[in-house]
């Protein structure tokens, strides 16, 4: 027993977790964590907490939990970014070592794809597709809360690992054999296959939920071309991810069977086979990067639409585009890997696909160019990321189609001139595409804008920033630097454009200052919006009051058109002006559910166990996941009755309700 | 919950789809299902790729003896069948026949598992471990997945009976048992391709 | 006439542009190594980056210049003359337009694009070219002549104006092979052995790194490839043969995992360490036969 204790330490905090770095770390989560304890019991909010928040099945409150989960996610992989780019700012010099660069660059991508981006635009997703079509919740309102508990118990076990055993340091993709047992042996890999497993689950189940919802739920009248173009991207994002993760899920699964039971798929030895792994992730990999693009589209569709006072461009164009892209999605996916050695005839192919999918995008571009033309432009926050997105996008686009050109492709992967692309991408597009929806859809979720001035410069420091840090990375592409070099010696002459590079990534940190600064600014100081539509909105979530009460929708409106909420405008007859006591329904409402954290909770124990071998944690955390299945099964007490007369008060409170 | 339309729209619709909340369900199954299919395809194709890796292992060929997948294939078709009269019978009102078919299908379920892991131990005690080689490392999974899926959906069959036994047949409890009746034959097609492309075809 | 005119007009445009971009390359410094190529499988490499970005200029400018103007002349300011019209949101010619622009450029970078990937996945024909087995360890890069009878690690000896085969495979986590001024890059795996020729027309001292992260050392996985005239390389692994000392299997075991070493010289190599069977695994079918069907092996 006492040789017990000894090997507790050991084991969960080796050497290599007792850096300055983790240490930092280390406090930082005790203090905060110390915080957030004191702060709820000095103020008795633990049942708030668990009554308003870990319980709920709301799609709005869930969206609220989503949002604050990217935010601090977005917090982590940004800091993880510095860290990098703090490293490489000058040849030889190593703040942080070969061991730690490691580990961070790898949590700084599977952070900021898995559980930033994602999240994120779940965060969107649930916060405006029912209200967008005339819905009063999600097809599967409890699912609903199960996929943002398994997504926050992932991430969480993702986030131990740097403090608890050590983090996962093979890259993002995490190719075999480099994560197989043999070649590391820590917790590490087997925290990152199973942190992504139980979101993948999460993820998977928000897929199904949304793609029902749409196909179902949709408002009298609103047929499919009259859905708003957020609706169409998130139809194909969720389609995406139907067909997407399975793959990603058999590639995780398998490699932990390797690490952890023995088997032999992805071993150097017993005829197991790596590539295969490296197939079955850009299987799923390719259709992730229009996962996390095309929601980024449909904001700014609308965003574009609403600030320049004009119906989409080319509406028809743009769904199909969408689909279009959906489809291609799924034909690229070995241009991840044309230097693989699989022919000249299959790389042709896929070089041809991936330059197709530049047309429907092309389309895209385009169309919210003409939007603007012949409109009235307003220059509020939501759009100023709309316009830095177009030519950054635009470029990335491009530099995209010089990387589908295979033989050049040869002397740009795996260099910088790769990361400048991809982040090109996915800043310009996805990043700008969330902040843009977060600016825009702020004042639905709580009530109040953001402040737009400080809103402004975020923004500039993040547009500058991305340029500062990035086109450097392209030249040093072209200077023969490779990625996930920990250091680099002199004399490559690639110095000068690191320090630069450095001092962008710096500028964008500036700008995630001057967001946390403007929200927690905006939350105290900024005034209450009454109407519910600050931006002359055109869609029906503007419609509602802001924020939406918990059922949405006294009445069901009825659609007629593109743009609803505009036409009804138009012709003067919205929601709030024509609501009559005897419309009012008495209603059926999901009834919270502690059962989703639970399960999740579950999910995490037994992953955790599985992590570190420990098999009676393990066991205990599968009992927890099995009895919450088995307790929701015999559960059918999910719904609560909300009479019509405490609806007819709460519009009538919000001056809704005709006499 | 409103109650299911009666009368001459029940010749339309079969009463699992009656209650829209319900309806709801199982169109998410299907897609639920549809994310099952696809990591057996991908399964499938891992399966494919690895049937040549033998390494130092045995062959398909030498692996397999059919007698006892020939006993799962019937176990399990006929279980299909099962399900499919409790269905029939769901739709007819008949508790007591939904009954019989239903635990039918367990017991034709259970004996299913039973056979599979009693040859999966045989395998073992031949030494052919997913250790030994790429190809018996996707066998075991491919085969062993659908496995699982078949010991999950007997546990779920188990809790179904209960909520039966005590709720009658409602809305809710038609839709789960229809859900249920989708999901078990998901299994048996999926079943078939097994029983072809792994095992015939290895045999032959 | 108008029709030949313009085309010629468009020609000499073309060609300014090429000449432009070419400018602006041979305008960066030494240290932009893949805009300096030194053999034909770099320079056709960069050739086609050169077009495809010439192709891709115009591209970004018509954007630009759309997206500019509409950003300038539609703002939302008090006394802005510019007509207002929310109707304007179809216009079938518009739109034929943006589909059928990009499909033109897009097939013209697609044909040059093909044409290229297929003429570089076969060695050019009569020529002798010299074999060189790599294999990519933790954390360096062993080198052996299957025909001179030498292994070198970390560094490679070539000769200049002939294709050099490099067989490509890995007895640890995959890396990548790239000599920036020779050419792209290509995959080292275990169990596969993938083929990458290149060529050096200039005598030089050349260097090369790991694309693919392979671990604690990966940042170690540089090396040197020097191109020296044929005779000067031939008289090297002669001598180098009749010289140095042989490679054991302890030294090859050695040499396999989790260290970084200098560069090294062996005069001769122990069989089966291409492809390395340390591991155990077999090597069946598939990318194999297609370098082991190769007649220039010894």
């Amino acid at each position: 027993m006492p040789s017990f204790v000894p090997y507790l330490i050991h084991t969960l905090f080796p050497p290599d977790t007792r850096q300055p770095t983790e240490l930092g770390a280390d406090f930082m989560i005790l203090v905060s964590g110390a915080g957030i304890f004191f702060y709820l019991q000095h103020f008795k909010k633990w049942k708030w907490l668990w009554t308003e928040w870990l319980t709920t099945v709301d799609h709005k409150k869930i969206a609220v939990l989503y949002l604050v989960s990217a935010v601090a996610m977005l917090f982590r992989g940004g800091v993880d970014a510095l860290m990098l780019r703090t490293n490489l700012a000058l040849p030889n010099i190593q703040p942080i070592g070969a061991v730690e660069y490691n580990e961070v660059f790898t949590t700084h991508g599977t952070i900021m794809i898995f559980f930033m981006a994602m999240p994120f635009i779940f965060a969107l997703f649930n916060a405006v597709v029912p209200l967008m079509i005339g819905s009063r919740d999600v097809a599967f309102p409890r699912l609903n809360a199960v996929s943002f508990w398994l997504f926050a118990f992932g991430a969480l076990l993702l986030n131990i690992s740097f403090v608890i055993g050590g983090s996962p340091n093979a890259g993002w993709t995490g190719y075999p054999p480099l994560t197989e047992i043999a070649f590391n042996p820590g917790p590490g890999e087997s925290y990152y296959f199973m942190s992504l497993l139980i979101a993948g689950i999460g993820t998977t189940i928000t897929g199904i939920n949304f793609l029902v919802t749409i196909i179902r739920m949709r408002a009298p009248g609103m047929t499919l071309m009259r859905m708003p173009m957020f609706i169409w991207t998130t139809l194909c994002t969720a389609a995406l991810i139907i067909f997407a993760f399975p793959p990603l899920t058999v590639a995780l699964g398998l490699s932990l069977l390797d690490r952890t039971f023995g088997s032999s798929f992805f071993t150097l030895a017993h005829g197991g086979m790596p590539m295969m792994y490296v197939n079955l992730f850009w299987l799923f990999g390719h259709p992730e990067v229009y996962i996390v693009v095309l929601p980024a589209f449909g904001v700014f569709s609308e965003v574009v639409s609403t600030f320049s006072g004009k119906r989409l461009f080319g509406y028809t164009a743009m769904a199909l585009s969408t689909v279009a892209i959906m489809f291609l999605a799924y034909g690229t996916w070995v241009h991840h890997f044309f230097t693989m050695g699989a022919g000249p005839s299959v790389n042709a192919f896929f070089g041809l696909s991936t330059m197709l999918i530049a047309i429907p995008t092309g389309i895209k571009i385009f169309n919210w160019i003409f939007t603007m033309w012949g409109g009235r432009i307003r220059m509020t926050v939501a759009m100023l990321y709309q316009l830095a997105f177009i030519p950054t996008f635009v470029i990335g686009g491009a530099t995209g189609i010089m990387l589908a050109v295979i033989p050049a492709d040869y002397q740009f992967h795996n260099s910088y001139f790769l990361v400048a692309h991809f982040h090109n991408v996915l800043i310009g597009g996805t990043l700008f595409g969330l902040m843009s929806g977060l600016y825009y859809w702020w004042p639905k979720m709580f009530g109040y804008k953001l402040n737009e001035r400080q809103g402004t410069w975020a923004f500039w420091c993040f547009a500058i920033g991305f340029w500062v840090t990035f086109t450097p990375q392209y030249l040093l592409g072209l200077e023969g630097m490779t990625r996930r070099m920990y250091t680099y010696p002199l004399g490559f002459g690639w110095h000068e454009l690191n320090v630069i590079s450095t001092i962008g990534a710096f500028i964008m940190g500036a700008g995630f200052l001057i967001l946390v600064y403007n929200i927690y600014y905006s939350l105290r100081f900024q005034d209450k919006d009454l109407t519910g539509d600050p931006w002359d909105g055109r869609t029906l979530e503007w419609a509602l009051p802001s924020p939406v009460p918990e059922y949405n929708f006294a009445r069901i409106p009825v659609v007629n058109d593109l743009d609803a909420f505009w036409v009804m405008k138009q012709q003067g007859v919205t929601l709030a002006s024509s609501l009559r006591a005897e419309d009012v329904r008495e209603l059926e409402l999901p009834r919270n559910s502690g059962m989703p954290f639970i399960l999740g909770l579950g999910f995490f124990i037994g992953g955790f166990g599985m992590v570190f071998e420990w098999w009676p944690i393990a066991i205990f955390g599968g009992l927890i996941v099995v009895g919450s299945l088995v307790f929701s099964a015999f559960d059918y007490n999910d719904r609560k009755h909300m009479p019509a007369e405490v609806i007819r008060q709460t519009e009538a409170g919000l001056g809704r309700l005709q006499a | 919950m409103s109650t299911p339309v009666v009368g001459e729209s029940q010749h339309q619709i079969p009463l699992e789809f009656a209650n829209e909340e319900e309806s709801l369900k199982i169109t998410g199954f299907w897609m639920f299902l549809m994310t099952d299919m696809i990591i057996f395809a991908s399964l499938f194709a891992v399966f494919a790729v690895y049937r040549s890796r033998v390494a130092a292992g045995p062959t398909p060929d030498q692996l397999f003896h059919l007698g006892p997948v020939i006993l799962e294939t019937l176990l399990l078709l006929t279980s299909s069948f099962t399900i499919g009269m409790a269905v029939y019978y769901m739709r007819k009102d008949n508790l007591a026949a939904v009954y019989g078919w239903f635990i039918a299908t367990i017991v034709l379920g259970a004996g299913f598992v039973i056979t599979e892991v009693h040859d999966f131990v045989t395998y073992v005690h031949l030494g052919a471990t997913w250790h030994v080689s790429g190809f018996l490392s996707g066998f075991f999974v491919l085969v062993g997945t659908h496995g699982s899926h078949v010991t999950f959906g007997i546990m779920w069959a188990l809790t179904l009976l209960f909520q039966l036994r005590r709720r009658g047949l409602t809305d809710i409890t038609r839709r789960k048992l229809f859900t249920f009746s989708l999901y078990w034959h998901f299994l048996d097609i999926v079943w078939v391709f097994i029983f072809t492309f792994v095992y015939l075809y290895g045999k032959f | 006439m108008l029709h030949r005119h313009f085309s010629r007009k468009g020609r000499r445009l073309l060609a300014l542009a090429a000449l432009g971009v070419g400018l602006l390359v041979a305008g960066c410094g030494p240290q932009y190594v893949v805009l300096h190529p030194v053999g034909p499988v770099g320079r056709q490499e960069l050739s086609l980056m050169e077009f495809a970005a010439i192709a891709m200029a115009a591209v970004i400018l018509i954007v630009f210049v759309l997206f500019g103007t509409a950003v300038v002349r539609f703002r939302d300011y008090k006394g802005n003359k510019n007509p207002y019209r929310p109707d304007f949101h179809d216009h079938r010619l518009l739109e034929t337009l943006w589909i059928i622009v990009p499909a033109v450029i897009l097939a013209i970078i697609a044909v040059p694009t093909v044409k290229t990937t297929y003429a570089l996945a076969k060695l050019p024909a009569h020529t002798d070219p010299v074999t060189i087995d790599v294999t990519s360890l933790d954390w360096k890069w062993l080198f052996q002549y299957p025909n001179q009878k030498v292994a070198t690690v970390n560094y490679a000896v070539i000769p200049t104006g002939k294709p050099v085969l490099f067989e490509l495979t890995a007895d640890s986590p995959m890396n990548t092979f790239w000599v920036p001024q020779l050419g792209g890059m290509e995959y080292t795996m275990p169990g596969r052995v993938l083929p990458l020729w290149l060529q050096a027309n200039k005598a030089g001292v050349y260097w090369g790194h790991s694309g693919q992260f392979s671990g604690v050392g990966f940042e170690k996985m540089f090396f040197h490839v020097k191109a020296v005239t044929p005779t000067a390389f031939q008289r090297w692994a002669s001598h180098t043969h009749a010289t140095a000392a042989p490679m054991t299997m302890a030294d090859y075991h050695r040499l396999l995992h989790f260290t970084v070493v200098g560069k090294q010289t062996y005069a001769s190599y122990p069989k089966d360490t291409f492809p390395s069977v340390t591991h155990g695994f077999s090597l069946s079918g598939g990318m194999y036969l297609l370098v082991r069907n190769n007649p220039n092996r010894g």
